[in-house]
């Protein structure tokens, strides 16, 4: 408590309340009225956001209701559908991400992504996570060595394959590989993590194992998920955001979303009565 | 410094695929240029109805005709054996043949395409006329019958292959829906899969004819070296490709009459094979549309 | 008999037909090998190998022509795998959307079915004539390089589509840049694919004869190439030379260089194979 007693007051009257003071902070993504489109099909209707640091924000929501799409934007990986249009602002500390002169690879470092179903490299487990080193040109093996322990460390996989890091990443389970493929990313240092349905891919135990380390993780970065797992929503992130046919209808603190809703349709997605 | 990079490796890799126009390019060039030159001396109504060629005589006659009966005539036969022997397998392979089975011949009968045709010239004319010469005693030793035939045995792994991936492809659904119906296997083949199959079923036979037309070794070894028009396979003949060999054997001047027939019997050749790959790529892409 | 007996009947003598034909093609496959292996296997010995060409045919070999191969099979590899590898990899990562794509498609899968000789024509016209190579292994490797590009190019282009997009995402994700991702992950994932259509492509190109004989390769060589600039015979050009031959002796040894010429086509067949089913099971 001694380093509270310097801040000002008022942070330490809501220090118990961990939400209501990261409201405080600048957001860590700020969205203003983005909107995609493919071809002449509008996925994105206009949707305005701002995600806290250090919290996890779950994207919820039917099939096709664009949550992928929006989750997409904040590391571009929509850069390469052919016919993807899109406008608005969408500013990662406090900097516009599409803005021409922002080098995409460099963004790619800040906002690392988790995909759907575990995606490793053809290559050996080691090689797996030190790849976004190599690609930085970084050479010095000690330092690659110790990156690569500590991320497999950070997602609890060390202890599994550190006798076996020239295994490929092929050979371990669904659920070993998406721990892999997180620390894969973690190796980057990134501040932002996305998730897209990280766990649609696997069973319930690995899936609680991953659910475990999001709620770790959440300590150093930021993380935004995508999930058709209400329960999963509710049980690791602070604030939920509800998207239906490209519109975002509810965004707020997840326990308000499950238990209180403001909009009709909310409830009744939760609730289970469409989706 | 990445940025810059990353560009002159994209346009080095551009101008790697831009060498595929250029040689096109290269191809309609080379053989019109001299083909024009070849026109000069040469009326084009003469190539076109004279039924004589014999330029490497004394008296010159440029008909293309018995050229183009020749590689005509040898295509016909090779096609005539290879279409029913060919189709065949591909709806006995997809159709009635165990999995396993099918998975060991195929490899097998491609290896068929995989011979070099200089080899299968030497079967035409040491095993196949001899052979033939047995059944019709006024065969020649040089003729298109042989020539013809072993050019189908070469081809059929074209038309068998090709159909079998088309047949193959036709979805499961349509097959039971068939015999849910009561229709036997060869019902089924021929009223259901083979239609649903065509368009894939045509590409492999033009792509086949388009390979026989262009073949060269088999015919320059087993058909002759005697233009003719004629529709008797039992005679010596002589294609365009066998004709393009027999010049570029003997010792040729740049700029001579003989060097620009081989250009003028070429083009001949380019046209025909071109017209048989654009419509093969047209069917395939309509093909595609349809079932995407 | 009733008509679905009579429908069961055609229906099985269509199945033996099937049978007879499948069987005739490797029938013809079987009689084929055996011919030539009866009429030359016992001419192949050593010095058969080592000999140069000779008048008499006990005394003939294909020391030359088969040095004329491996100089030609050579100068095709490095002239054409970079090319082609090159080619299909912008087609497949860069050039997709683009009009220039459609056309540069169009144009390659009509290259793939001009006629061989055709392409001899080409290289007598363009490599011989206008840059002067002569009747030159250059000449004949660049002539035969153009007419396998096609085949390595589709090669290239289809294994590369058969990496997962998967893998290329999370390259991307992890900061790659697009050559970063093609030269990490996509070719070494590819490679498998690309070298199996290479060594394909190679082996049409080592049984090639019209397009070489059209450029002015020799029947006849008294030696071994020693540079790219010298002229040279290959293997099917000497087959096709004995073949033409009166004599008797010639028509075997003829038969022993087709063993010769078999046995390195299947080979490298056989090598594309097994590096095509070992690359298969890789995303299995």
């Amino acid at each position: 408590m001694e380093i509270s007693m310097e801040k000002p007051i008022d942070e330490v009257i809501v220090l118990d309340n961990i939400i209501d003071l990261s409201l405080k902070k600048t957001p860590k993504i700020a969205v203003s009225n983005v909107k995609v489109w493919y071809d002449d099909f509008q996925a994105i209707k206009g949707i305005d956001m701002e995600i806290k640091p250090n919290t996890v924000t779950a994207f919820i929501g039917p099939s096709g209701c664009g949550k992928s799409t929006f989750l997409r934007l904040f590391n571009r990986m929509n850069d390469y559908v052919d016919s993807f249009k899109m406008e608005g602002k969408i500013k990662i500390d406090s900097k516009n991400i599409y803005k021409k002169k922002i080098n995409v690879e460099e963004l790619r470092k800040e906002v690392g992504m988790v995909f759907q179903k575990p995606n490793p490299f053809p290559k050996s487990i080691f090689e797996n996570v030190a790849y976004g080193l190599k690609i930085q040109g970084i050479k010095d093996k000690k330092f690659i060595k110790e990156r690569v322990e500590s991320s497999l460390k950070q997602v609890a996989l060390w202890n599994e394959v550190k006798d076996n890091l020239n295994k490929s990443g092929l050979a371990l389970s669904g659920g070993q590989q998406q721990r892999l493929c997180i620390a894969r990313t973690l190796a980057v240092e990134p501040s932002i993590i996305l998730m897209d349905e990280p766990t649609s891919a696997l069973d319930p135990i690995s899936t609680a194992k991953i659910e475990e380390l999001i709620f770790e993780l959440k300590k150093k970065y930021t993380i935004v998920i995508v999930t058709h797992n209400m329960q999963q929503a509710s049980r690791i992130s602070d604030y939920t955001a509800f998207f239906y046919l490209g519109a975002l209808i509810e965004f707020d603190k997840t326990k308000t979303i499950f238990t209180n809703p403001s909009k009709e349709q909310t409830e009744n997605y939760i609730t289970g009565r469409f989706g | 410094m990445r940025k810059i990079k990353e560009l002159v490796i994209e346009k080095s890799l551009l101008t790697s695929a831009l060498i595929t126009i250029a040689v096109t390019i290269g191809i309609i060039l080379v053989l019109s240029i001299e083909t024009f030159r070849f026109f000069s001396e040469v009326s084009i109504i003469d190539f076109f109805t004279d039924t004589q060629w014999t330029p490497l005589f004394t008296e010159k006659h440029f008909g293309i005709l018995p050229l183009l009966s020749g590689t005509l005539l040898t295509s016909f036969i090779a096609i005539a054996f290879a279409l029913p022997v060919g189709l065949s397998i591909s709806i006995y392979l997809s159709e009635y043949a165990p999995k396993s089975f099918r998975k060991t011949i195929k490899p097998l009968l491609e290896l068929l395409a995989s011979v070099p045709t200089v080899v299968y010239g030497f079967f035409a004319l040491v095993v196949v006329t001899p052979f033939l010469q047995g059944i019709f005693p006024n065969l020649s030793g040089f003729n298109s019958l042989s020539a013809g035939i072993v050019m189908g045995i070469m081809i059929i792994p074209y038309i068998s292959s090709i159909s079998e991936d088309a047949l193959h492809a036709v979805p499961k659904e349509l097959r039971e829906a068939a015999f849910g119906m009561g229709a036997t296997k060869l019902q089924t083949a021929f009223k259901v899969i083979v239609p649903a199959a065509s368009s894939g079923i045509i590409v492999s036979i033009i792509l086949a004819i388009s390979r026989a037309i262009g073949e060269t070794m088999i015919v320059a070894i087993a058909a002759g070296q005697q233009p003719r028009l004629t529709l008797d396979p039992t005679v010596p003949i002589e294609t365009i490709t066998a004709y393009i060999v027999q010049v570029s054997l003997g010792d040729v001047q740049h700029g001579s009459m003989e060097y620009r027939t081989i250009f003028a019997a070429g083009i001949t050749l380019f046209v025909f094979t071109f017209l048989l790959n654009s419509l093969s790529y047209w069917i395939r892409k309509k093909y595609q549309e349809k079932y995407e | 008999m009733n008509s679905i007996q009579k429908n069961r009947l055609k229906d099985q003598a269509f199945k033996y037909w099937g049978i007879c034909c499948t069987c005739m093609g490797l029938a013809l496959l079987i009689i084929f090998i055996g011919d030539i292996l009866i009429d030359g296997i016992q001419r192949i010995d050593w010095g058969f190998i080592t000999s140069l060409p000779s008048r008499k045919p006990e005394k003939s070999g294909i020391y030359t022509a088969l040095m004329g191969s491996i100089w030609i099979l050579f100068f095709t590899t490095i002239i054409a795998f970079p090319i082609g590898v090159a080619a299909g990899i912008y087609l497949e990562e860069y050039g997709k959307k683009n009009k220039l794509a459609g056309i540069l498609e169009i144009n390659i899968s009509n290259l793939a079915g001009v006629p061989s000789i055709i392409y001899g024509l080409l290289g007598l016209e363009v490599f011989v004539r206008i840059m002067n190579l002569g009747a030159s292994v250059l000449a004949g490797s660049l002539t035969l390089s153009l007419l396998i590009l096609p085949i390595v190019i589709v090669a290239t282009r289809e294994s590369i589509k058969a990496v997962p997009s998967s893998i290329k995402d999370a390259s991307y994700a992890l900061g790659a840049s697009k050559w970063q991702t093609i030269w990490y992950q996509i070719l070494p994932a590819s490679s498998g694919g690309i070298l199996t259509g290479v060594i394909l492509a190679l082996s049409r190109a080592v049984g090639e004869t019209a397009p070489l004989i059209v450029v002015g390769a020799l029947a006849y060589v008294p030696f071994a190439p020693e540079s790219p600039m010298d002229e040279f015979s290959v293997l099917p050009i000497q087959i096709f030379n004995w073949i033409s031959r009166p004599q008797h002796g010639f028509i075997e040894n003829a038969a022993a260089a087709i063993i010769i010429l078999l046995f390195i086509t299947f080979m490298m067949n056989g090598i594309a194979v097994y590096f095509r089913n070992k690359w298969q099971s890789k995303w299995k």
